[in-house]
Parts: structure tokens; C-alpha cells; sequence
């Protein structure tokens, strides 16, 4: 459920990110979501739409990057895949990992459009 | 169906619907936590704790677990030593802040209406109704939740997670990101588990394990009065290690957030 307070923080990053690049709005936004992070992607999908409904990124495609689970063995440095809830080392079966990718809640690329035309080189200077 | 909500994309059609980037598109790179605001709120609100000495702990665990009995045994049991303070969440009532008030110490409930969850800017606001000066540690009991209050950074130092008896000894491989973010696990209401078949201790500490936390597990019922020396002398301990790190201007971040910056190349 609390996704939705995730949608409406995305949007609210967005947003900022459209004014910082003076753009117009947004047309792709990218983010990262490990299995770890305790945000469901298809459930943050259908709750943006909501949070976006009427903003400058409401007919934006929202893109998810993969991120598998992975630890790194503190005993014998080894780095494999994890299960979601069984976060041992695949190569000696120890506990001791630290996780190094699939916790991540990441906005990682926003794609901007600017429909204020700029300045061309080509047009015509209004003093020629 | 339409065209704007991406309602009209099945597997069968997705490849078609590729769009080349439009004319004046540009791509830019944010790389930014997508809490971001919550966790500079929280990282304001871990300053106001610092700032005063204050250690602050995050009380989650499923509804019903026993988290306001384990305050209100807490609270009587450090009554001479220390000042504490409470904030409760709940979705209706002002109940368990009235719980807590009755032991005298001070207590705001905040009534999060529908919302499964605290953030860091409810916590902030609670803080503004509070009187912060010359309280040691501050208790903040979270919605009865397993799921949702993993996510959300309030400002405290610490999460502590319940698991009574009367649950699953699985829990903690049912709700990884809930256990995993746990500083503590404390195993409540363990006076019940002479009448109960079905709950392994040494299991549940398994599956935590199994998400590689190391954090402490206690086993305790605090009705009963059974194992609460080894929980209160932790506080105590973890409320000197913050006076400690308060003293040469450092703070902590709950268990969750620690290894993430560090060991994440991207």
C-alpha cells in the first residue's frame, strides 16, 4: 500500500529534475528497484498514474531496471546470487554478506522534452 | 482502453509500441534515491536527537505482537534512570498514547487516518508537540505492519523488530526486507511457548541469520517479567554507544541504510 507514498515521491523528483533542466515535461522516467527495497514494481506502475494524474510527466512511460539480488562473503569474498530471503553466500552457504545490489529504490534517468524552441543557429537573426 | 496509460500494451503488442525518442528529447541522469525527501527529513530529524543526546529506537512488528505491553514494562522498569518519550502510530484511537501517558511519561499518538505506515515528516511534526529537552531515549512505536514501515527512514538510530510466539518462527523469511532492517529481534510473549508446539526460537534466529543480519535476538515476555534484564541493559549500552558518538559528533543511520552506499559500484 505504501506505494503510492512512493509514486507521489517519485513525482515530486521528477518534477524538480523538469524545472532544474528547464524542460516542459517529462517523456521517460527510469528507475532502479532491487527486491530488497520492500517496493513492489507493478504495484508502483498503477499507482503512478494516480500520483502523476495532471502533472508534466503524466503521459510518461515509467521504465524499470533489473537489479538481482547479490552478496559479497565476508569469509571467503566470493560474490553470487541471492534469494530474497535466504541472503547466504552461494559459494560456502556462510551468513556473513554484506548485499551489493537488489535493495536499491533509485531514480536513475529522466528523459526531458523542451517544446520552447531554442534559439537555431539556422533561423534567421531578426536583425539581417 | 487508450492510449495515454499504457492500459492497451499486453505482452503480444508491447513490441510495437516502441516509440523513437521524440525531437528535443534529452536523457539525463539523476541516480538519486527515490525517498530522497523523506530521507533528508529524516536526516533533520536524527540532528534534532543528536543535537539533545537523544537515542531513538523504532519499534515495528505485526499488529498485535505486543510492542505497547513491552513500552509500558520498559518504561516502568526505567522509571529512576532515565527520561524517556513515546510516539505512537496507529491508524484510529489515541489508545496507546493514553497506555503510556498512565506510566507518566510523555506521549503524542499520531492518527494516521489510512496510511500503513510513518514517515519521517509525520515523526517531524510529532516532534513540534513534544518536549525534546532532557529526554534520554525516545520510543517511537510504529503502525502494526511487517511490510511498509521497512521502507521509511523516520530519523532514529535504531530499528528493533518483535516477533511473539503466538506468530510464525518463519516470519522473518515471510518479510526479509522488514527483518533484515531489524538492529534487534526480540521473540515476545515466550511465557506462551509452554503451551505452544508450533514456535521453534532457534529457528526464527535462523531465518534472520539466513538475511545475513547479525543483530542481537532476546527472548522475552514482558507480562511476565521473563528476560527484560538482557533488553533494558542493551538500551542502556546502545544509549551510552550514542553519548559516545554524539560526543565526537557522529550519528548512525538504522541497520537497512548501512551497507548500501558503501558497497553499491553504481
Amino acid at each position: 500500500m505504501h506505494e503510492l507514498a512512493v509514486a507521489q515521491a517519485l513525482v515530486e523528483q521528477v518534477d524538480a529534475v523538469i524545472d532544474q533542466h528547464g524542460a516542459t515535461l517529462a517523456s521517460l522516467i527510469r528507475v532502479r528497484i532491487g527486491p530488497l527495497a520492500g517496493v513492489v514494481p507493478e504495484l508502483l506502475a498503477s499507482a503512478f498514474p494516480l500520483a502523476a494524474a495532471g502533472s508534466r510527466m503524466e503521459h510518461a512511460e515509467l521504465e524499470f531496471a533489473h537489479a538481482p539480488i547479490k552478496v559479497r562473503c565476508q569469509t571467503c569474498s566470493a560474490e553470487t546470487e541471492a534469494a530474497m530471503n535466504r541472503l547466504v553466500c552461494g559459494a560456502c552457504g556462510d551468513w556473513h554478506t554484506q548485499i551489493i545490489s537488489g535493495d536499491e529504490l533509485l531514480l536513475e534517468s529522466v528523459e526531458l522534452i523542451n517544446d520552447t524552441p531554442l534559439d537555431s543557429p539556422l533561423s534567421a537573426h531578426p536583425n539581417v | 482502453m487508450c492510449d495515454t496509460c499504457g492500459c492497451n500494451l499486453t505482452p503480444g503488442n508491447k513490441h510495437l509500441a516502441f516509440k523513437p525518442v521524440a525531437r528535443g528529447a534529452t536523457a539525463v541522469s539523476v541516480l538519486k534515491g527515490l525517498l530522497a525527501k523523506n530521507d533528508d527529513q529524516a536526516a533533520h530529524n536524527r540532528e534534532h536527537f543528536d543535537r539533545r543526546g537523544i537515542l531513538a529506537i523504532n519499534l515495528m512488528s505485526s499488529p498485535g505482537s505486543g510492542k505497547t505491553a513491552l513500552l509500558e514494562a520498559t518504561l516502568t522498569a526505567l522509571k529512576n534512570e532515565f527520561t524517556c518519550a513515546v510516539i505512537e502510530g496507529d491508524l484510529e484511537t489515541e489508545n496507546d498514547a493514553e497506555r503510556i501517558r498512565a506510566k507518566g511519561v510523555q506521549a503524542h499518538q499520531i492518527v494516521t487516518g489510512t496510511a500503513c505506515h510513518l514517515d519521517a515528516h509525520l515523526v517531524h511534526d510529532a516532534l513540534h508537540h513534544m518536549t525534546l529537552d532532557g529526554v534520554d531515549i525516545l520510543f517511537i512505536e510504529n503502525v502494526g505492519n511487517l511490510v511498509c514501515p521497512a521502507s521509511f527512514d523516520l530519523g532514529q538510530h535504531l530499528n528493533v523488530t518483535l516477533l511473539s510466539v503466538t506468530e510464525g518462527d518463519d516470519k522473518p523469511a515471510k518479510y526479509p526486507v522488514m527483518f533484515r532492517a531489524a538492529d534487534a529481534m526480540l521473540l515476545t510473549k515466550t511465557d506462551l511457548l509452554a503451551v505452544l508446539d508450533d514456535f521453534d526460537p532457534d529457528k526464527a534466529e535462523a531465518h534472520l541469520r539466513n538475511l545475513a543480519n547479525p543483530a542481537p535476538v532476546m527472548r522475552l515476555s514482558a507480562r511476565k517479567d521473563l528476560g527484560m534484564d538482557a533488553w533494558l541493559a542493551w538500551l542502556r549500552e546502545e544509549l551510552a554507544t550514542q553519548r559516545a558518538r554524539v560526543a565526537i559528533g557522529q550519528s548512525r543511520r538504522p541497520a537497512i541504510q548501512a551497507d548500501g552506499q558503501k558497497y553499491h559500484r553504481t
